[in-house]
């Protein structure tokens, strides 16, 4: 069996990681600390790094500085004591599509010795609802059916850690709501996770957060934090002409973001007295106009914008 | 914590198993490329090789005695490298392949040959390859029949012309019928094995990657020895099944005597079906994709398949070609199949080559796990 992984209190904690490809710095110098028991929700835009980052936790990829530990095991030079005790479910699926859904849980359990394997490959199959298809080869399945199939590979073998990296894309809502109440129980227990996402509600159900963009982290913390942190006020508009007002609105000095949310509009900025100014010279009476604070997804956009310009 | 896992290795065994079946069209294949070679190859390939080492037993040192060797090394078909003191040393020495011939010139040659008795010149051949043997013997022929002219003088005249001064006798030894098909069977077992072998594993690792099923396998703690040999196992079985395919239709279709110990040839074929699997790992692990690890297969193949002594007798070829030729594993899976099968060799005529292949194995494997990349970088 393999070694147990040491206590400490935090799961991963981790300091300066950067990741190049050829002249590209994918991942730079993230510093990261997540507590046991905790679910902590990365987000980013496409292409930011939190698959890269992902990898070289679990010791798919090599890290090219930085340094720290992951369940207390080195991050650098004790990779093969980590992979025991970390479920790593992929972004894209990738387990066996030749083979069945049984086979390939049964082939995850053998591999990392599950101990009394049959029975948890019958109760894995059953909590998934598989149990009477469990014969359907798993490339048959449909996309979202493949996401759980592979969310109950990683879980089988009983993780300290788990790093889902997009777990719930192509996921409808009633599984996805199944799934997240299956982490937070999980995470109760004692079980860390580490989730990519790109879906808001998903975020606020993380206990704590991280953005990063280009590789880098921009900000971190509780719901709460981040968008306090952000520093954004915001004016949400409702009414009949809102592609009208928001021409009339963009490149105002002071408005930094203005976005359509369904039927209202989102009308963004740090500087609170030039935004409250800048509305006040659009203003009219056919639309409703509230001020109110910032909603994650406004940070998170505003976040993309500040760094889009940084990087252009 | 322990190093190799039995129980790891037997997952990856397991799932091997389970893909092979699943790939209908896979399997097929390996059970259909015997089938399909055997009726390809079953005529015959000629050449004319030269410089067949040749063992010499030679009881009268007279000078006609010695001429008849010089003329016969002249014809650069026989190239002496051994003298053999008795019968039995010569047979050892045509057993085992340390030469090609051996000519036994008897000790009263020089005497009957002056009083016109045509004294017995016996070439004794290893036949078991009919392609290398068979210009040199009709060489051997003419050249006895006209090598004494110019010596026989005055009355001596009358022994030339037919039937010729000397009794020229040829024993084939092994395949005395000269049958291509004895020799061309047997070997088509090792190509088939190495065509086979080769590929599929090529496609292991490469397979894997592209699939992105190897990122999974990253993450989990298997070590790259237990994918390595887990992959190399159910192959195994998989060369064994095409051996026995082979053997049946070189006994039963092409009625190839089998007189040595099938129980060594598949002993024996351990190393080499391991030794071509271990290739294919390693081809796997230096190939980007799919397409470029089935070309590494094939620039594996070719030279097997040319230089070892199947295609063009070894013999035959120029030393380079030997060089490369002994360096691959078919070369002296060849020799040692066509040994047991057709000279009914034993495990102590065969050793030489075993160790070749056994380094070979070794080095294909160590090459493979050093490759093996433990990450996606
Ligand atoms: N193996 C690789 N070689 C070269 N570049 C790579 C490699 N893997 C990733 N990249 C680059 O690194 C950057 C970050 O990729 P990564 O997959 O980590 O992003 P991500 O945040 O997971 O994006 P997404 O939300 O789309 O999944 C991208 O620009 C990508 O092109
Ligand atoms: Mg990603």
């Amino acid at each position: 069996m393999a070694a147990p992984a040491p206590s400490t209190e935090l799961a991963i904690d981790v300091a300066g990681v950067s990741k190049r490809f050829g002249d590209k710095t994918v991942v730079d110098g993230i510093d990261l600390q997540v507590r046991r028991g905790e679910i902590y929700g990365f987000l980013g835009p496409n292409g930011s790094g939190k698959t890269t980052f992902i990898r070289m936790l679990c010791g798919l990829l090599t890290p090219d500085a930085g340094r720290g530990t992951c369940l207390g095991f080195d991050l650098l030079r004790e990779q093969t004591a980590i992979k025991p005790h970390v479920g790593y479910m992929t972004q894209r699926f990738s387990y066996y599509e030749d083979l069945s859904i049984r086979e390939n849980l049964d082939f995850i359990a053998r591999v990392y010795g599950v101990p009394e394997r049959r029975a948890a490959v019958q109760r894995s199959l059953e909590r998934l609802g598989l149990a009477n298809r469990s014969h359907q080869l798993a490339g048959q399945l449909s996309g979202g059916w493949k996401q759980r199939l592979a969310l109950a590979a990683c879980l089988i073998h009983s993780p300290q850690l788990l790093l889902l990296d997009e777990p719930t894309a192509g996921v409808d809502p009633k599984a996805r709501r199944d799934f997240w109440d299956q982490i937070h129980q999980l995470a109760a227990e004692g079980l860390t996770v580490l989730i990519t996402t790109h879906y808001m509600d998903e975020a606020e159900r993380c206990h704590r957060l991280a953005y990063l963009a280009y590789g880098r982290l921009l900000t971190r913390g509780t719901v709460p934090e981040v968008i306090a942190a952000a520093r954004l006020t915001t004016w949400i508009v409702a009414g009949p002409q809102l592609r009208v007002i928001a021409d009339a609105l963009r490149g105002r000095a002071g408005v930094e973001q203005v976005v359509a949310f369904g039927n209202t509009l989102h009308v963004s900025g740090r500087d609170a007295v030039r935004l409250d100014a800048a509305i006040a010279a659009v203003r009219d009476a056919d639309h409703t106009w509230t001020r109110g604070t910032a909603s994650l997804e406004d940070v998170f956009i505003g976040l993309m914008d500040a760094t889009r310009d940084n990087f252009a | 914590m322990s190093r190799f896992a039995l129980h790891r290795l037997w997952a990856i065994v397991l799932k091997e198993f389970i893909q092979m079946r699943r790939d209908r069209v896979t399997f097929g294949m390996m059970v259909g490329i015997p089938l399909m070679q055997l009726t390809l190859f079953g005529f015959a390939i000629n050449s004319d090789p030269r410089h067949l080492p040749t063992a010499l037993r030679l009881a009268d040192h007279g000078p006609y005695a010695r001429a008849l060797v010089a003329a016969l090394e002249r014809s650069e078909y026989f190239t002496i490298v051994r003298e053999a003191e008795t019968e039995a040393e010569a047979a050892a020495l045509l057993q085992r392949g340390d030469v090609q011939f051996v000519v036994n010139i008897p000790e009263d040659f020089t005497r009957r040959l002056l009083r016109g008795e045509r004294p017995t010149v016996l070439l004794e051949a290893d036949a078991s390859d009919p392609a290398a043997t068979g210009p040199a013997v009709a060489a051997a022929r003419t050249l006895t029949a006209t090598l004494f002219d110019r010596d026989l003088k005055g009355p001596l005249t009358r022994l030339r012309g037919q039937p010729g001064p000397v009794d020229f006798q040829v024993h084939a030894h092994y395949n005395p019928e000269n049958i291509t098909q004895y020799n061309v069977v047997p070997g088509l077992m090792g190509v088939v094995l190495t065509m086979t072998m080769v590929v599929i594993t090529a496609l292991a690792i490469t397979r894997e990657r592209e699939r992105g099923t190897m990122e999974n396998l990253l993450a989990t703690p298997v070590r790259p020895t237990e994918v390595m040999i887990g992959k190399i196992v159910p192959y195994i079985v998989v060369g064994y099944i095409q051996m026995t395919l082979i053997l049946i239709a070189a006994r039963f279709l092409f009625r190839v005597p089998l007189e040595g110990s099938l129980v060594l040839v598949y002993g024996v074929s351990f190393l080499f079906i391991a030794a071509n699997l271990a290739v294919g790992i390693t081809f796997s692990t230096l190939a980007k994709n799919q397409l470029q690890a089935v070309q590494m297969a094939f620039f594996f193949f070719l030279p097997s398949i040319l230089l070892s002594g199947f295609m063009f007798p070894f013999r035959g070829m120029p030393e380079w070609a030997q060089w490369i030729g002994s360096g691959l594993p078919l070369t002296h899976y060849l020799r040692i199949v066509r040994g047991v099968l057709l000279k009914g060799s034993g495990l102590t005529d065969i050793a030489p080559e075993l160790w070749p292949l056994l380094l070979f194995l070794a080095v294909a494997l160590l090459v493979g796990v050093k490759r093996y990349r433990r990450t996606l970088d």
